[in-house]
């Protein structure tokens, strides 16, 4: 049995240690917003935060995860920089199929976490690990602008 | 099983079939589907009758419309007493925004006040709703009618409720954001008062209501926002991969690398051995590749379970009917091909030999581009339950309507017992108009005694699709003396599945056919035999076809001495009877060509002096029902590095009913194009498709996107069509023009990469 800290609760689980995060929240967390894309860290939709940082849950064995703080899709709102990067996504209407997008809003708030007034290129650096097979990335851009604007 | 010729030559009819139907755009004066017909009938028939438009197992949804709290008008619209609408959507919400501008079209004949509309997703039962699909970019032109009659037939019940309770001329009553009024008496009532009355009202003759005329739009032609992203910045539940059931266990599925393997045996004991695992068996299938491939089930606990015991599966393939095709081979053989034309030309317009022997100037060129992949970020998955002789499903898929069918007959149930939950899509691009990964889940939740999630690896993805097919086009054009177009020669190498016609998506496209208007032209093809099913790939056919046909018109345009666009403007006005579509639903319109054209090269500064380095290039493509012209400025460096400036897109598809989601669209598709003419390319060997994951199938990241997208509209006066489509085709043709015009170096094979092109950041 493993205690886990995932949004801000404390959470038991009884899975293997080398399964990896994404699938204990997944099937056994219920907590199906962060995806399942590539399984080898090449996509991005599977990002969460770690400790404040943004990893690629696919690749991290639970076991790994120690008292590290775990945030995902459903717990970011509650973090000001996370509910502005969601706002801005609704405002420039980013999404389009929107699988990816919860990866790219975890990695956008990481960002803004670290960066507070991001550049093109900071925002390059911070976002290259995110695809988007729909090509919303002109949005992504913007929408990372305009959440930045709007931090206090 | 029969032997795998007439497998993929099942599969391909049934692709062909359906692509076919996606194809075909109503014209204007669309007549009425059963499926119409049906709604307002069971309209009329009271709330206990109206629950029979809906599926079998929504409980709460019949309890609701008998208990009257809230009160359905027809198969798409329901009112609640606190005057919140619910407007369901019919078609699958695969990124288009379908579920967005279903809602708007609906709400705007109903003259309904758009801040208080709940959008959900209607389950497939095609005798109520008709056509379910999304593909082809025809949700939008197929649905107009029908949707704008249902919104003006729940309103013309409304208004003749509040007239029969008022005792006024229902002429008299005005409707605005969901209330009516009549301003004689100075009374108004809400829409949610007035809908239990509304719904005992006659059902109105369709032919009796009148449409709005677009001067009268009050929220057609806005910006909206996507209606479920709330839910998708959130993480909520919404796609096929998201569905959870009590008791619910999970499935992965083994299937033979090179299409056609069959299963001799597998290492059952040993998987089944495996943490987490429950069962493990094989099963034959139907050996139709868009149906069931036999394979090996893999049942366990979790996700994670069944994709452990997965890489420890150890299959003996019996090989013999297996593919055993090689995408280099295909290659090398075509361009020995290329230059011996056939002798029986499909397409003989002119004299296309006295037009090469008069000819001013005459132009040679081989194209060739790769096979591609679909890759969309959510993998294959269906959740499938069998229970009381039901095949209940929660699907992401494109084509549920023609998954039905194919799930019964998997199933061997009749299609009544099949009970279909669409849910939204992780990405379509073509590869969920194929019902596979459904059909296989259904198989194996009759073997197993509670909900099962079949769940596909990346790798299951990248192995087992239906690919955009590679195709080669060997061009031979004239010029007159007077620099115009004068002849058109192409041989087209693609492939075939049963041996008679071409492959799935592997045609020459009819909208090249309209669009290439030299008066003497010549067309024929040679086609190898190919076993990998192929199938439609975003803007099938024109995807990869135009980016050859409007390259090559940039050569001959060099040729001519003239400039591009008068050129193009030119070549495409030219009075060829025998190039004219015979179709006469098909929409081709040179004008609206020649105005896109015109408005592009306007929007992109064509004509402007560009530095050393730098160059513009422009293409044109009719595709989807859909007029457009692309633009892309870039500037090349020494190491090949393409920094891309500017890409103008400029559409006529009619009036806008979205403009953030058409922009998005437009915004979209050019950036796959681009994305997709850099570096999208699947190998084949023995077989075995070589690219396994995205680590091998590069597709554009965030740092390389273009900082700017222009998107233009012409909102020409025609129907509405679709957008999701439209904008790819000429986008590769206008970069490799683009990159001629900077580099001198013709861009004549795909994807760039392979040339040692890149995009610089």
């Amino acid at each position: 049995m493993l205690t886990l800290t995932i949004n801000g609760q404390s959470r038991d689980v009884d899975v293997p240690e080398d399964m990896p995060l994404l699938w204990v929240l997944r099937d056994h967390l219920n907590l199906v917003g962060t995806k399942y894309g590539c399984g080898i860290a090449q996509c991005g939709v599977c990002t969460v935060h770690v400790g404040g940082k943004p990893v690629r849950s696919c690749q991290l064995a639970v076991g790994d995860v120690g008292t590290r703080a775990v945030v995902t899709i459903e717990g970011v709102g509650d973090t000001p920089n996370g509910a502005r990067v969601q706002q801005a996504w609704m405002e420039g209407s980013v999404p389009q199929c929107g699988y990816c997008q919860a990866g790219q809003i975890m990695s956008a708030t990481a960002l803004l976490d670290s960066t507070p007034y991001p550049d093109d290129s900071d925002i390059d650096a911070a976002m290259a690990g995110n695809l988007c097979r729909c090509g919303t990335y002109i949005r992504i851009r913007r929408a990372i602008k305009n959440a930045a604007t709007k931090s206090v | 099983m029969a032997d795998i010729q007439s497998n993929s030559a099942r599969s391909d009819a049934y692709l062909s079939a359906l692509m076919r139907e996606v194809r075909s755009i109503p014209a204007a004066e669309a007549s009425l589907t059963v499926g119409r017909r049906a709604f307002f009938k069971l309209a009329g028939a009271g709330a206990a009758g109206l629950v029979l438009g809906f599926h079998l197992g929504d409980t709460a949804f019949a309890a609701e419309a008998v208990g009257g709290k809230d009160q359905p008008m027809n198969a798409f619209i329901r009112i609640a007493p606190d005057n919140t609408i619910t407007i369901y959507s019919k078609c699958p919400e695969i990124g288009q925004g379908i579920k967005t501008s279903f809602g708007v079209i609906i709400a705007e004949e109903l003259d309904a006040d758009w801040n208080h509309v709940v959008m959900e997703q209607a389950d497939i039962n095609p005798k109520v709703y008709g056509s379910q699909g999304a593909g082809g970019s025809t949700s939008i032109p197929r649905a107009w009618d029908q949707l704008r009659q249902a919104g003006a037939g729940a309103k013309a019940m409304l208004i003749a409720a509040a007239a029969y309770q008022w005792k006024v001329d229902p002429s008299q009553i005005t409707a605005k954001d969901s209330v009516l009024t009549h301003a004689a008496s100075n009374r108004s009532a809400t829409y949610g008062s007035l809908a239990v009355a509304a719904a005992k009202m006659p059902v109105p003759d369709l032919k009796s209501l009148k449409l709005k005329t677009r001067a009268e739009y009050r929220l057609i032609g806005k910006r909206y926002h996507g209606v479920d992203d709330p839910k998708v910045v959130r993480g909520q539940p919404l796609f096929g991969i998201d569905v959870q059931l009590p008791g619910m266990v999970y499935a992965s599925y083994t299937k033979c690398p090179a299409a056609g393997g069959k299963v001799r045996s597998f290492n059952v004991d040993e998987i089944k051995a495996q943490r987490g695992v429950l069962d493990a068996f094989a099963l034959d299938g139907t050996g139709v590749l868009a149906e069931v491939m036999p394979g090996v089930a893999i049942i366990a606990k979790d996700t994670w379970s069944a994709f452990q015991a997965k890489d420890k599966l150890k299959v003996d393939w019996d090989l013999s009917q297996a593919s055993k095709d090689s995408t280099s081979q295909f290659s090398a053989e075509a361009k020995n091909l290329a230059a011996n034309f056939p002798a029986k030309p499909d397409m003989n317009v002119g004299d296309v030999d006295k037009s090469f022997a008069d000819a001013a100037k005459t132009v040679d060129a081989y194209y060739e581009y790769p096979f591609a992949a679909h890759a969309p970020l959510e993998p294959m998955n269906t959740t499938a339950h069998w229970h009381d002789g039901v095949m209940e499903l929660w699907v992401p898929t494109q084509q549920p309507d023609r998954g039905l069918p194919l799930v019964a007959k998997v199933a061997g149930v009749p299609q009544s017992k099949i009970v279909m939950h669409q849910t939204r899509v992780g990405g379509g691009f073509g590869r969920r108009l194929v019902n596979d990964y459904t059909c296989e889940a259904t198989a194996i939740a009759q073997k197993v005694n509670a909900p099962v999630k079949l769940q596909w690896t990346r790798e299951d993805d990248f192995g087992h699709d239906f690919y955009r097919p590679a195709g080669y086009h060997q061009f031979k054009g004239a010029i007159d003396k007077d620099g115009r177009l004068d002849a058109w020669q192409e041989h087209f190498i693609t492939f075939t599945a049963d041996g008679k016609k071409e492959a799935t998506g592997a045609n020459l496209t009819d909208n090249l056919k309209y669009s290439i208007k030299a008066p003497n032209l010549r067309r024929a093809k040679t086609m190898f035999p190919l076993r990998i099913p192929t199938g439609a790939w975003r803007a099938p056919g024109d995807n990869a076809q135009v980016f050859a046909a409007q390259s090559f018109m940039h050569e001959l345009s060099l040729a001519s001495g003239r400039d591009h666009v008068e050129f193009l403007i030119d070549a495409v006005n030219r009075d060829v009877p025998a190039l004219a579509p015979k179709d006469r639903s098909v929409n081709f319109s040179p004008k609206r060509v020649t105005d896109v054209i015109k408005m592009c090269a306007e929007k992109a500064g064509w004509g402007r002096k560009l530095s050393n380095g730098s160059g513009l290039g422009l293409a044109w493509c009719y595709s989807h029902a859909g007029h457009v012209a692309q633009a892309v400025e870039l500037s090349v460096d020494a190491d090949k590095r393409i920094k891309v400036e500017r890409i103008v897109v400029v559409l006529d598809v009619g009036p806008i009913i979205d403009m953030a989601g058409s922009e998005a669209q437009a915004q979209g598709a050019s950036t796959d194009a681009l994305s997709t003419a850099m570096g999208l390319k699947v190998n084949i060997e023995n077989g075995r498709i070589q690219e396994q994951n995205y680590n091998a199938y590069p597709i554009l990241r965030l740092p390389f996107a273009p900082m700017t997208i222009d998107a233009y509209f012409i909102q020409s006066e025609n129907p509405p069509t679709g957008m999701g489509e439209p904008a790819f085709p000429a986008l590769a043709a206008a970069l490799g023009n683009a990159i001629f015009a900077a580099t001198g170096e013709r861009v004549r094979r795909l994807p760039l990469r392979d040339l040692g092109y890149s995009l610089a950041v």
